[in-house]
C-alpha cells in the first residue's frame, strides 16, 4: 500500500466578503480549487466573479475571510509565482510591445530580450512590431496583455474576461494556448462571457452569482453555454403569450 | 521561476521607463514650462522693480512658480500610472514599492531641474538679476528645495491618486506641508541674492527637512501604494 499526501490546493477561500461601501460584491464565498485545473469563472454582470478575482490576485482585501494562495497567506511571497490578465490591458500605451514586456518582466527579475519575445510569438503577435500599444487594436491589445501575463513563466494564472475584442481565430489560439499551459501544469482560472469558447477545455466551471458560489460542474454544461439566448427565448415565450391574452377579446 | 529582482535595479528601470514615457509625451514638461513661463511674464509686467528690489523679491517669485509648475508634474506622473491600471501590474509585481517611490521622484526631480535650468535665465533677464552671494550655495538651494518639493510631492500625488479631485486635492495636502521647506527656500535664496545675511541656517534647514521627509515617505509609500 503507498501512502498518498493531500495536494495542496493552488487556492483557497474561507468565508470571502467583500464590500463596496454597503454594496456586498462577495458573499461568504469558500472554495478549495486543485492545482493544475483550468477553472471557468460564470456568472451575470455583477455576480463576483472579477472581484473574487482580484481578492485572490490580492488587488483588493476581502472585507472578511481569508484567501490562501499556492500555500501561502501572504499574496506577495508568491508573486513570482501568479500572473494576472486585468479589464484593463495593465500595458503603458506609449510603449511598444516589447518594451512593455521588457519593463514588466524586469519586475520579475527577467532580463531577458528573447523571453519577452517568445512570449509575444505565443500569443501569435510579432515581437519585431515597433507601433505603440495604444496604436493596437483592442484584441492585439488584449494579447499582448497576456503575454505580460504569462512572461516570467507563471504556475498560477488568473484571466479576467481575456477574450473580449478577440476575434474567433485569435480567441481559439489563446484557448489552445491555456490549454497547452494547463496541460504543462498551471493552475488557471479564466472569468469570461465566452463560455463556449472554453467548453472543450474546462476541467470545471465555478457560477456566481449575486457574491455567492452557487454550483462548481466539472466542464461546461451545455444549459450554462448560452445562458442568455435561453432566457430571451423564455422571455420571448412570456411576451407571445401575454401578448395572444390582451389581444383577445 | 523567477526571484524577486533588487530595489536598485527595478528603481533604474521605472526610472528609464518615466524618462521615456515623458519623452515621447511631453505631458509634464510642456504643462511645467508653459505654467511657468505664464507667471514669470506676468510677475514681471505686474511689478518694475529696480535690481535692489528684483533681489529681494526674486527668491519668492522663482520659488513659488516653480512650487506650481511642480504640482503639475506630479499630477501627470501618477495619472500615467492610471491609464489602463498600470498601476496594478507593479502592485501585483515583486517589485519593492519604494523602487516605484524613489524612481517617479527622481524622475520628478529630472524634469523640475529641467525647469529650473530653463527659467532661471529667464528670471536674470527679466528681473536684471546678480547674485551677491556665492553661487555654489545657490546650487546647493536649488538641488535641496527641488528635492524638497518633489518627494514630498510625489509621495502626496500618490495618495490623492484615487480621489476624484486629485488636481485640487495634492495643492490642499502639499503647500501646508512644504511650508517649512518654501520659508527656507525663499529666505536662503533671497539671503545669497542680496547677500544681506548668511543662508547657511536655511540650508541645514532644508537639508533636515529633506532627510527627514524622505525617510517618511520611503516608510509610508507602500501602504499607500496599495490603498483601495
Amino acid at each position: 500500500m503507498t501512502d498518498t499526501i493531500p495536494q495542496q490546493p493552488a487556492v483557497s477561500v474561507r468565508d470571502v466578503v467583500r464590500h463596496f461601501g454597503r454594496f456586498a460584491a462577495l458573499r461568504g464565498i469558500t472554495a478549495d480549487f486543485a492545482p493544475g485545473k483550468l477553472y471557468v469563472l460564470l456568472g451575470e454582470n455583477g455576480a463576483g466573479k472579477s472581484t473574487l478575482l482580484r481578492v485572490v490576485a490580492g488587488l483588493l482585501a476581502p472585507s472578511r475571510g481569508a484567501v490562501r494562495v499556492l500555500g501561502s497567506d501572504d499574496i506577495r511571497a508568491v508573486a513570482t509565482r501568479f500572473g494576472y490578465m486585468g479589464h484593463a490591458p495593465l500595458l503603458y500605451d506609449e510603449m511598444s510591445a516589447i518594451e512593455n514586456l521588457k519593463y514588466f518582466s524586469a519586475l520579475y527579475g527577467i532580463n531577458d530580450r528573447t523571453r519577452c519575445e517568445d512570449a509575444i510569438r505565443t500569443v501569435g503577435l510579432d515581437p519585431a512590431l515597433e507601433r505603440r500599444v495604444g496604436q493596437y487594436s483592442q484584441g492585439m491589445r488584449q494579447r499582448i496583455s497576456l503575454a505580460r501575463a504569462i512572461v516570467h513563466g507563471p504556475e498560477l494564472l488568473f484571466l479576467d474576461e481575456p477574450f473580449s475584442n478577440v476575434d474567433v481565430r485569435s480567441a481559439k489560439q489563446m484557448t489552445s494556448l491555456l490549454a497547452k499551459m494547463r496541460d504543462a501544469g498551471t493552475t488557471i482560472f479564466v472569468v469570461t462571457h465566452q463560455a463556449a469558447l472554453m467548453e472543450p477545455v474546462a476541467d470545471e466551471c465555478v457560477v456566481l452569482d449575486a457574491g455567492r458560489l452557487v454550483a462548481r460542474e466539472p466542464g461546461i454544461p451545455s444549459r450554462l453555454l448560452t445562458p442568455y439566448l435561453a432566457e430571451e427565448r423564455a422571455a420571448l415565450r412570456g411576451k407571445v403569450f401575454h401578448g395572444s391574452m390582451e389581444a383577445e377579446p | 521561476m523567477t526571484s524577486a529582482p533588487g530595489i536598485w535595479a527595478i528603481t533604474r528601470r521605472s526610472l528609464v521607463k518615466d524618462l521615456r514615457l515623458e519623452w515621447r509625451s511631453k505631458d509634464a514638461i510642456n504643462s511645467m514650462l508653459f505654467f511657468a513661463l505664464l507667471v514669470v511674464v506676468i510677475f514681471s509686467f505686474g511689478f518694475d522693480p529696480t535690481a535692489e528690489e528684483s533681489r529681494k523679491i526674486a527668491g519668492g517669485l522663482l520659488w513659488v512658480a516653480i512650487l506650481f509648475a511642480t504640482v503639475v508634474a506630479l499630477n501627470q506622473t501618477w495619472t500615467r500610472e492610471l491609464r489602463n491600471q498600470v498601476l496594478d501590474a507593479y502592485r501585483l509585481s515583486p517589485a519593492p514599492p519604494q523602487a516605484l517611490f524613489i524612481s517617479k521622484t527622481v524622475g520628478n526631480f529630472i524634469f523640475v531641474s529641467v525647469l529650473e535650468v530653463l527659467m532661471v535665465p529667464l528670471f536674470v533677464v527679466f528681473y536684471n538679476l546678480r547674485s551677491v552671494g556665492p553661487l555654489w550655495q545657490l546650487l546647493a538651494v536649488a538641488l535641496l528645495s527641488t528635492w524638497a518639493l518633489v518627494v514630498n510631492g510625489t509621495f502626496f500625488a500618490a495618495l490623492s491618486i484615487r480621489t476624484r479631485s486629485r488636481e485640487i486635492m495634492l495643492p490642499l495636502i502639499l503647500f501646508p506641508i512644504s511650508i517649512p521647506a518654501l520659508l527656507a527656500m525663499v529666505d536662503a535664496t533671497t539671503s545669497i541674492l542680496t547677500g544681506d545675511n548668511s543662508p547657511i541656517f536655511w540650508i541645514r534647514l532644508l537639508a533636515v527637512y529633506d532627510l527627514v521627509f524622505t525617510t517618511v515617505c520611503l516608510l509610508l509609500f507602500e501602504p499607500v501604494l496599495n490603498a483601495e
